[in-house]
């Protein structure tokens, strides 16, 4: 079913197909679709200069549901696309089906066919695995010689992915993508006599080794690390905060449950049908979710049902717009699905890449800058999210790293942790320093906030 | 008619020992090309999991199937390279993919000085049945739903309510040109329950998990009333709490989960990957005082049950009882074949990885602080003014040992007893500043069953402790 060279799988998506087609004919299913992927990985890393982990991987995968006699959905996941594989996947959904959930039956979605947007994602082949760990130790080399205090970098990685992913259903709908990625992570570690040892890195992301920013990625972790040697603690208390793009995007995420009509529909969201039209935020505020930015590196052209990604205006002018959806929570909302949906027999819904910004609106304050500011807290990143945030409730409690402004100069803080409630912070946002800055999750400028608890560790 | 089989009966082909020669050929190749050490880890595995949300099951996801992970030592050096294809051309592929990592080739004649195999040690004989033995998705499915429906019967303001079984299967095989010839099955099991109140602006949300290893009828012993009533009574508790007031306070951790933030901030860093990361505070304190006396840890993997115990690690080797921390006092780190090659310290039956997918490293199996002389109301009776974390959620760890943990359901100190509830709290902290400051353990030693994640994938573990109490620890609030 698969193809591979030592380099590049792809899948054979008339065949697969084609065999599913006589499986299910052999077994009475009328209806089913499939997800089906494959990719070939590979990745180093580096310790010291010399190398800590050489990896290879070899993946596929087929989801496959069908429908019963009564409608009813059943799924399995298999690693094994063998004939013999997708015979017991079939037969194993088929058994699940009669617990499908009656209330609630997913179907093919109406856009499943529908023409999809091109995407300028060019397919690089991918390098050796002798040169990936050459460049990673040498990146390694690089950083190591920025400050006489970074003695290690212990989180580092240097990974090339090519993949193939296809949709099929027993409708005619076949969509299939080929992409190929890569991806750098450096963590330094920086340690002085006397001090607490201090750690903060970079990321970087792009469609082939070759072209990844390694450079760019070298000089953010030097930077970042080495402008947290100089630390002192915090008082604990109420702050303006001015929050990184990376750090607002991944707050803004954690909380993507305001716009989820599946968490919606079951109870767990913060918002409910009737929110939409509501102000959830400052009228300076909008958010889109947009799969197909040319920045988002490895963008979905479709979703796990085949339904085209495309960009979706979710707040607008602080106004609630719409929810993000898949085939079943749109049929149940009486709109179009939106290109947000995984595959499953509960399928699951989930955001693409974010843009935050003022939009077309505006409004906030004007003129800030963080470089000029005095007691105020500029946050780089957060950590935890899985576990200091509620999306259900609200709130959040989280780790971060970051500096104390004070007379323009900012100061990193030892250790401190950020508490709020998310409606609260989409009401108190005191405006958006600088343009958007492209990240791996979104686009997405400084955000100002107004009164945020901060903790920091006594 | 559709002519399924029932997924209790569905046939897995099993690994028998028609592997050895295959196996033997793919050892002997890679020793031939140089390498000082080859690895083939087998893997098939079966899944289910199911969800129920009010009254109804939602989701029923079926998963299965096989793998390969193959690891190659050239001196304390590796490459490890995993696929899906089970052919001999497919591990021929990996395996040379894996040589070629450390650049070695396939070609040479020869065995390298590989003797064999040796006798099969099969872990797995008495446990063939275990899968067919698992409750039936009807079975499941319905003990489930009298889950939910008891949050039902005993909550009150409840907006939301799920239940969740998952039921996890795998065979391994570990063949290494060391003469290492191995076979388990694993069987881990577990069920949980969530529930999220609202009332007007206030809600709360609570979770419960229970698991198990080895008992296929687990499901069916749930005792589903008391899981519903206790989290009933904490969503009720926790529902109008205020926030907590952000400080530094002494701290009683309740029993069981409590045991994650040992499991998170200190035990991590007694595993040799953090030796080899050169990130552990502890590299050179064997032998040297780290905690408070009161504390005595231990890591196992014999507990019979529990979610971490194994008859043999994911390198072929079995388990020991390893005591971390004896009265404050630094005693031994948590070993892999790796770790033992780069660190010097002995293996003890740690080599963990959650799929072929990855590379075994030293990992937790059961770890726990253990009980020591008080009773709990003795640890709360101490404390005039500070907080009892009686559950906890989840946390991380910084790459400099910085821990955070949220507190799912606390409670005020006050004078020595418990006051109101209250919600928000972050315990804030590092591992070698806190282990000082665990000044007491009380007598009621639990282990609760989790997930732990981190550099060889997600796998299946056990935290736990007495109640403890933590002299000064910084708590995030509002």
């Amino acid at each position: 079913m698969t193809s591979s060279t030592a380099s590049v799988a792809v899948l054979d998506a008339s065949r697969l197909g084609h065999q599913l087609e006589q499986l299910a004919a052999g077994l009475g299913i009328e209806r089913w679709d499939l997800g089906a992927a494959c990719s070939t990985d590979t990745s180093v890393q580096v310790d010291r200069g010399e190398a800590k982990q050489l990896k290879g991987a070899q993946r596929s995968s087929i989801t496959v549901r069908v429908w019963n006699g009564d409608g009813l959905v059943g799924i399995t996941s298999t690693s094994d696309l063998s004939p013999a594989g997708l015979a017991r996947a079939l037969g194993i959904a088929h058994e699940a089906s009669a617990y499908g959930n009656a209330d609630e039956t997913p179907s093919f979605s109406p856009l499943a066919t529908a023409a999809l947007q091109p995407l300028d994602q060019p397919l690089l082949e991918p390098v050796g695995i002798l040169s990936l760990l050459d460049t990673l130790k040498e990146a390694e080399r690089v950083l190591l010689s920025r400050h006489e205090a970074i003695s290690t970098v212990p989180y580092n990685g240097l990974a090339q992915r090519s993949s193939d992913r296809i949709y099929l259903n027993s409708a005619g709908a076949c969509r299939q993508q080929r992409l190929s990625t890569a991806s750098v992570y450096l963590y330094a570690r920086a340690e002085q006599a006397g001090r607490k040892p201090r750690s903060s890195g970079a990321v970087r992301l792009a469609y082939g080794a070759s072209q990844l920013d390694l450079a760019g990625c070298i000089e953010e972790a030097a930077e970042r690390t080495i402008s947290h040697l100089d630390y002192a603690p915090i008082d604990t208390g109420y702050y303006t905060c001015v929050f990184s793009p990376e750090a607002f995007l991944d707050l803004i995420g954690a909380f993507s449950s305001l716009f989820n009509a599946r968490a919606v529909l079951d109870g767990v969201s913060l918002s409910n049908r009737e929110s939409l039209g509501e102000q959830l935020a400052v009228p300076f505020l909008s958010i889109h979710d947009n799969g197909l930015h040319p920045g988002n590196i490895g963008a979905s052209a479709f979703d796990g049902e085949g339904t085209p990604v495309q960009r979706l205006a979710l707040v607008d002018g602080g106004v609630l717009r719409q929810f993000i959806h898949s085939e079943a929570t749109a049929r149940a909302f009486g709109v179009a699905p939106t290109g947000h949906a995984g595959l499953g027999a509960k399928v699951s819904v989930g955001a693409n890449w974010l843009e935050i910004g003022p939009g077309s609106s505006s409004g906030g304050s004007s003129g800030l800058d963080r470089h000029k500011a005095d007691g105020v807290v500029w946050i780089d990143s957060l950590s935890a999210l899985h576990a200091g945030v509620k999306p259900s409730q609200g709130s959040f409690s989280l780790p971060f790293d970051g500096w104390l402004i004070q007379g323009g100069e900012p100061r990193s803080i030892e250790a401190a942790t950020v508490a709020g409630d998310i409606r609260t912070v989409l009401n108190s946002l005191l405006g958006f320093e600088g343009p958007g800055k492209i990240t791996p999750d979104g686009l997405c400028p400084h955000v100002w906030v107004e009164g945020l608890s901060i903790t920091g560790d006594a | 008619m559709v002519a399924s089989l029932p997924l209790s009966l569905v046939q897995i082909e099993p690994f028998d020992l028609s592997w050895r020669s295959r196996l033997e050929t793919v050892l002997a190749a890679g020793r031939a090309a140089g390498a000082t050490l080859v690895e083939v880890f087998l893997e098939s595995t079966d899944h289910i999991g199911l969800l129920a949300e009010q009254d109804t099951i939602t989701n029923v996801s079926p998963a299965f199937g096989k793998g390969a992970g193959i690891r190659v030592f050239r001196g304390d050096q590796d490459g490890f390279v995993s696929t899906n294809d089970l052919s001999d051309r497919g591990l021929n592929s990996a395996l040379e993919q894996a040589l070629g990592m450390l650049g070695l080739e396939l070609g040479s004649a020869g065995h390298g000085g590989f003797e064999g195999l040796g006798d099969l040690r099969d872990f797995g004989t008495a446990k063939n049945s275990w899968l067919s033995g698992c409750p039936s998705l009807g079975d499941a499915t319905g003990r489930l739903l009298e889950g939910t429906g008891l949050l039902e019967r005993h909550g009150s303001h409840l907006q939301s309510r799920r239940g969740s079984y998952a039921r996890d299967w795998q065979e391994v095989m570990v063949a290494a040109s060391d003469g290492t010839f191995a076979r388990d099955i694993r069987l881990h099991q577990s069920v949980g329950l969530n529930a999220l109140a609202a009332d007007g602006e206030h809600r709360a949300s609570q979770g419960r998990r229970y698991g198990s290893t080895d008992r296929p009828d687990d499901l069916l012993q749930w005792d589903a009333e008391a899981s519903a009533r206790d989290l009933c009574a904490s969503a009720e508790a926790m529902l109008r709490a205020d926030y907590v007031e952000a400080g530094s306070y002494p701290v009683v951790l309740a029993n069981r989960f409590g045991g994650v933030i040992f499991h998170e901030a200190c035990g991590h860093l007694l595993e040799t990957t953090q030796l080899e990361r050169g990130t552990t505070p502890f590299a050179d304190q064997v032998g040297c005082p780290i905690a408070h006396p009161a504390v005595t840890a231990v890591d196992e993997g014999l507990s019979t049950g529990a979610f971490g115990s194994l008859s043999m690690d994911d390198e072929g080797m079995e388990p020991q009882r390893t005591v971390l921390i004896e009265n404050g006092v630094l005693k031994r780190f948590l070993s892999d074949r790796a770790g033992e090659l780069r660190t010097g310290h002995a293996r003890t039956g740690s080599g963990r990885r959650q799929s072929h997918a990855f590379a075994a490293a030293s990992r937790m199996r059961n770890t726990f602080i253990a009980a020591g002389p008080h009773s709990p109301a003795d640890l709360i009776g101490s404390v005039e003014r500070g907080l009892y974390c009686k559950s906890m959620g989840g946390g991380s760890v910084g790459p400099t040992g910085q821990f955070n943990f949220a507190v799912e359901e606390g409670y005020l100190i006050e004078n020595g007893l418990l006051g109101k509830p209250v919600k928000g709290a972050t315990l804030i902290g590092e591992a070698k500043d806190v282990l000082p400051r665990i000044s007491m353990c009380a007598n009621d030693l639990e282990l609760a069953a989790g997930f732990c994640g981190s550099v060889s994938g997600s796998i299946f573990v056990t935290v736990g402790q007495p109640h403890i109490k933590v002299d000064s620890i910084t708590v995030g609030g509002r």
